[in-house]
């Protein structure tokens, strides 16, 4: 579990947080049971700041690679359109993304990285065993731009569900 | 029009969610939001000057790219423009006698 992990700290003695509530942490755990043997993917929606990456709602995205859903993710950018249009009507910014890795562990992948674009966001990544989520990592996608993008451990902060 | 931003190329454009700019066309307010942001050019469009193939950027509901006219296609005041880069990721299938992942 992430919860209760000290604060990861860099190179440069800087360090990243998301931060959600248990209730969401949970309905992301659970998304990717309900659709294990397949990865699931879903949007993070909240206030997001230099360190801290603030969750306040989790939705949930179709998987659109239906010819390899057990190891590949990809949100369709219409839903991905419509999803930012409801943020931004409730005043919220799209500050990450979800997906499951099923019967494989909780780090990104070199195609992860690869296809990641959005600095600054936080890449949630749960792992799936025989159908029960087991760790649920996080990795802040950090860098000017495509030559420099790295992901930087983050630290998966689940704060009680009143505290919102 | 509007143009919404997302969150990563905000620092690339005063930190702003949305951009007004003038247009009458999808060319034109895409130049129009590169001249007043020109650090946004190197985000969206590749040396050769194409879009990147990971920028979507949609009419409304549809992206440009499908869009018969594309970027001739004409914009009203009420229309509006959203950058949106993909998400997508995986992993390679690994075989034991394969590749090293
Ligand atoms: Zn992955």
């Amino acid at each position: 579990m992430g919860d209760g992990q000290g604060a990861i700290w860099d190179a440069d003695g800087a360090f990243v947080v998301i931060e959600l509530s248990s209730v969401h942490h949970s309905a992301l755990r659970q998304h990717g049971e309900e659709t294990y043997p397949h990865e699931c993917c879903g949007v993070l929606l909240g206030h997001a700041a230099e360190a801290l990456n603030r969750v306040e709602a989790v939705v949930r995205a179709g998987n659109t690679r239906t010819d390899s859903a057990h190891n590949r993710y990809n949100i369709a950018p219409q839903e991905l359109v419509r999803i930012q249009r409801e943020a931004r009507e409730s005043g919220l910014d799209i500050v990450g993304f979800y997906h499951s890795h099923p019967d494989h562990p909780a780090q990104w992948s070199v195609t992860d990285l690869a296809e990641a674009h959005w600095m600054g966001c936080s890449y949630v990544i749960t792992s799936v065993e025989r159908g029960v989520a087991q760790q649920t990592n996080s990795f802040r996608l950090t860098g000017e731009g495509e030559d420099d993008k790295k992901f930087k451990d983050e630290e998966v902060r689940v704060v009680s569900a009143a505290a919102s | 029009m509007k143009i919404h931003i997302p969150t990563p190329l905000r620092p690339y454009a005063d930190k702003q969610a949305t951009v007004t700019v003038e247009a009458s066309t999808v060319g034109q307010a895409l130049e129009a939001l590169t001249s007043t942001h020109p650090e946004l050019k190197k985000h969206l469009y590749s040396d050769g000057g194409k879009l990147r193939a990971f920028v979507n950027i949609y009419l409304n509901d549809e992206d440009i790219r499908y869009l018969a006219a594309k970027e001739a296609t004409p914009v009203k005041e009420s229309d509006s423009l959203t950058i949106i880069p993909s998400i997508a990721g995986g992993r390679p299938s690994i075989s034991p006698r394969g590749k090293r992942g």
